[in-house]
């Protein structure tokens, strides 16, 4: 197959960037995205040219690095997948394909389409756990959790964290992210005694780092590759109202 | 150990590979006694290091994935100051992220008869005699205690609908002590360490440097004393002083180029330490899995992994005509070779592993191989579909036929699925005493980075279980004991190890900067992959490991002068990062193979061609080669030099393993 790549050429944070052309060709309908990329760079260096960055590593759709915003959606055009899990069957033989780093103010570029995602984790950092230290932990079976709890925190506990959520937003909001961990401690028992806290530090941090407002338009369920469900903001938004208008049960 | 070397004169025949013999290693600090209280014996006698004077003492950990993550969040919590290094732009992208099946422990919520003992034998077993039995012992131990700690971080293991943990079986154990989230049990333990790790930078316990890569390990005295890093963003080389580091930094399977790994996956942290003295251990120990989706073009980049169970119903074959041009459903029943049914009439399809993996190989050799390279077999489910309906097979694989369509654009549903063997996982690294410490004082290596518990053979879910034992509930007690006596070291970067150490890195920074050639890194990769598949893979022998040492040695020589790496050493340059992980794969190839030629035996999931039964059963050898092999540097072009640190099985007798 044969394509041709409009791709986002940025050397750093303050170089104002810019589209460059490159054709690229005999690439296999099986190869995927990033494999493409691969065939483009090394082109590029035994062209003498400086070859494209992007961030990738596991290239099975589990370690949340890759994140491409292709032909105007985060990890291109297929639903709930990551961009090393695309691959160019899916694309038409001759096609323009247009390749952006994940755009939002919180995502600083590094060079090219390499974006600075640790907005997402000075969010987990605000309260995204269980404060349990090492060697303190009762019997695993002492607190049975019905196992309809136990799967539906997974669906909320399965985020990658590749932030494709923000990047999919309008409103570059990173609610989905901060929901799945949200939703996901809020329904395990363990995650109770500061079910309250939590959620109200963890929403403040979010709004500290820039991100968007919620306007509820599901963008990021579509292109979240580990499909957490939009549920996630309803409970989001619930906890924080009863976090932030009931009073708190425990207050001295 | 690292004192005094004498040095046998170096083995000359053949005159290809060569080593020198040093001095045995007699002190693994391993306690003696009683079995099953020699680690609580072992704790008790530690010294401890008291709160006030913990929050003095700082800790440099290399990596978080399920090791480092643990790690550095455990030390956080006692009160130590924790560096965290990770080349990733987060700590929750290590590779641990990407484990599948589970974690074992030794649990016994099946009322099935496991215990301690039973992981401790089928772990011993598994790694076919070539691990410690003290340290084994120890990890079966504490692996209930994983499961304890990661429910309560509020990990949503699998469960069963009385509320408690579901378990599950795994790879041919007989126990179902196989603790599970879904599909994904990597990535939710290592979530879980990271969020612990998280909580303590937000307590300032801890500091997370994101996109700062190791490359180099500063030794002053014997002892670990910081490292040289380079902020990947920036470019900017910095020196960072600790009381003691610890390697949390993986395996080294990359080196193959084509493996499971994720790609930035690398051996520089380790193979830098070893340059400054750490022995590596049975760099040799490579795990390879025989079901992953074959490789499809020459721009493949990594294979993906298909879970072993898939064997259970599936059927392996290959055209009985070598090269036949038809499609799979084209070709008759009796056209069909069968080889694994043909060839292990008792097991069939479900050999082991290595077995698996040698058999798929071997009708490759001989021509017989299917797809576009002929580097892969097919395995059929046509029967079990007629046999037990799509329902069942469904309920069974649904997920896996799911991805496998995803990468190959073929449905298991209408014609075979394609499989071949990959690399998957290392045994060897770093060589650690029974405290974790390497044989530089002050030096840890913990996870895939050591040379572990799993002997020659990793048994599944181990690898889980192993990192998180190392990280949660070994090194928080052990790396005590010897910071207690660094109490009043005051650290300075200002000295001439520091500065020596930062010069070499420039100057090797520079040396791939200034080739004027017309490759690319990747090309040196893939031809360094292909010599270790090829020849230091699934089955070796003496002639091959001795051409394939000259091929590397000769290819690291072009390395240098043919490889061409754009851009500068001040800026972001992903090239750059490449190609000094490339030239330590090159370096630690030579002694992978030098390891694998010196061990003449065959023994867990390695062969040697040259021993085997008639029927192609390995041949063990206890009474040569009943060591671990720490191997230390001695210089570029210089053998190294072989410790043997001699392995005793007082409780579990050495048997030959059968799978018949």
């Amino acid at each position: 197959m044969r394509f041709t790549l409009k791709v986002w050429r940025q050397k750093n944070a303050q170089d104002p960037g810019h589209f460059e052309t490159y054709e690229v060709d005999n690439i296999s309908p099986n190869a995927s995205f990033l494999e493409m990329l691969d065939v483009l760079n090394e082109k590029l260096i035994k062209a003498g040219k400086e070859p494209v960055a992007f961030d990738h590593d596991c290239r099975e759709g589990i370690c949340g690095s890759c994140g491409l915003f292709i032909n105007g959606r985060a990890h291109g055009p297929l639903p709930n997948i990551t961009t090393c899990r695309l691959y160019m069957r899916h694309f038409r033989d001759g096609e323009t394909i247009t390749i952006e780093p994940f755009r939002a103010k919180p995502y600083p570029v590094i060079r090219d389409l390499v974006v600075d995602r640790s907005a997402l984790d000075r969010i987990v950092q605000a309260g995204g756990y269980v404060s349990v230290n090492t060697g303190s932990a009762p019997d695993a079976n002492s607190l049975p959790i019905p196992k309809p709890v136990a799967d539906k925190a997974f669906d909320y506990a399965a985020c990658i964290g590749c932030g494709a959520c923000v990047a999919a937003c309008k409103n570059a909001s990173a609610m989905l992210f901060t929901a799945a961990k949200v939703a996901h401690l809020s329904l395990m028992p363990q995650g109770q005694p500061e079910r309250r806290s939590r959620v109200l530090k963890m929403v403040k941090q979010m709004d500290l780092e820039g991100f968007g407002h919620c306007t509820n338009t599901g963008a990021c369920a579509v292109e979240c590759p580990a499909k957490v469900p939009l549920s996630a903001i309803a409970t989001l938004q619930r906890e924080f109202l009863r976090a932030a208008l009931l009073p708190d049960p425990y207050a001295e | 150990m690292s004192t005094t070397t004498i040095e046998s004169p170096v083995i000359t025949t053949p005159s290809v590979i060569t080593w020198r013999e040093g001095d045995p290693i007699t002190n693994s600090k391993a306690p003696s006694g009683d079995l099953s209280t020699r680690w609580a014996r072992h704790k008790d006698s530690l010294r401890l290091v008291a709160p006030h004077n913990k929050r003095k003492l700082e800790v440099i950990v290399v990596g978080a994935g399920l090791g480092g993550a643990s790690a550095a969040a455990s030390l956080g919590e006692l009160g130590y100051q924790v560096k965290v290094f990770v080349y990733h732009n987060s700590p929750r992208r290590a590779h641990s992220i990407a484990a599948q099946g589970g974690i074992n422990a030794a649990k016994n919520y099946r009322n099935d008869g496991d215990s301690i003992w039973r992981l401790f034998y089928d772990t011993i077993k598994g790694g076919d005699f070539r691990a410690r039995e003290s340290n084994v012992y120890r990890l079966a131990e504490v692996s209930v205690k994983i499961i304890d700690h990661c429910v309560a971080q509020g990990i949503p293991f699998a469960r069963e609908y009385g509320g408690l943990l579901d378990t599950r079986s795994f790879g041919g154990a007989q126990l179902m002590r196989t603790f599970y989230v879904r599909g994904q049990t990597g990535q939710q333990l290592l979530l879980g360490a990271y969020a612990a790790l998280q909580r303590q930078v937000a307590l300032g316990n801890a500091k997370v440097y994101h996109n700062h890569e190791v490359l180099d390990i500063v030794v002053e005295d014997g002892r670990a004393r910081g490292i040289i890093v380079r902020n990947l963003i920036t470019g900017e080389i910095h020196r960072v002083a600790a009381h003691a580091v610890v390697l949390a930094t993986g395996g080294y399977g990359n080196a193959y180029f084509l493996s499971t790994n994720a790609k930035l996956s690398n051996a520089t942290a380790t193979w830098r330490a070893h340059r400054r003295g750490a022995y590596f251990a049975n760099p040799s120990f490579v795990q390879i899995h025989p079901t992953c989706i074959p490789q499809s073009g020459e721009y493949q980049s990594k294979l993906t992994l298909m879970s072993e169970s898939l064997r259970n119903d599936g059927r392996v074959w290959v055209p009985r005509k070598a090269g036949d041009p038809r499609p799979p459903h084209q070709i008759p029943e009796e056209e069909r070779w069968y080889y694994l049914e043909e060839w292990y009439p008792s097991y069939g399809n479900l050999v082991p592993r290595d077995i698996a993996s040698r058999a798929a190989k071997r009708v490759c050799d001989m021509g017989y191989g299917v797809g576009p390279t002929g580097r892969a077999v097919y395995l059929d489910f046509s029967d079990a579909i007629k046999r037990l309906g799509r329902e069942v097979i469904y309920q069974r694989y649904g997920n896996l036929f799911e991805m496998y369509e995803e990468i190959t654009g073929e449905s298991p549903w209408e014609t075979p699925m394609r499989i071949y063997p990959a690399v998957h996982y290392t045994m060897g690294g770093l060589w650690v005493d029974y405290n974790l410490m390497t044989n530089i004082e002050g030096l840890y290596a913990i996870g895939e980075a050591n040379f572990s518990d799993h002997g020659a053979n990793r048994l599944g879910a181990s690898a889980l279980m192993q990192g998180l034992a190392d990280g949660y509930f070994i090194l928080p007690y052990t790396i005590g004991d010897y910071l207690a006596t660094q109490l009043f070291v005051k650290l300075s970067t200002e000295t001439a190890a520091f500065e020596d150490a930062e010069r070499e890195t420039k100057a090797r920074i520079q040396r791939v900067l200034s080739g004027k050639g017309t490759r690319t890194v990747d090309e040196f990769h893939r031809e360094l992959g292909k010599i270790l598949w090829d020849h230091c893979g699934l089955a070796r022998n003496a002639e091959g490991l001795t051409q394939a040492f000259q091929q590397i040695r000769a290819l690291r020589e072009r390395y240098y002068k043919e490889v061409l790496v754009p851009g500068t050493g001040q800026e972001f340059n992903q090239n750059l990062e490449k190609a000094l992980r490339v030239a330590d794969f090159l370096e630690l190839g030579e002694l992978m193979i030098t390891d694998a030629y010196h061990r003449e035996e065959s023994c867990g999931c390695h062969l040697r061609e040259e021993y085997q039964t008639p029927e192609g059963e390995p041949l063990r050898n206890d009474e040569k080669y009943a060591y671990v092999a720490a191997w230390e540097w001695k210089g570029e072009n210089e053998p190294p030099v072989l410790h043997k640190e001699p392995l005793t099985f007082e409780f579990v007798k050495p048997t030959t393993r059968s799978y018949k």
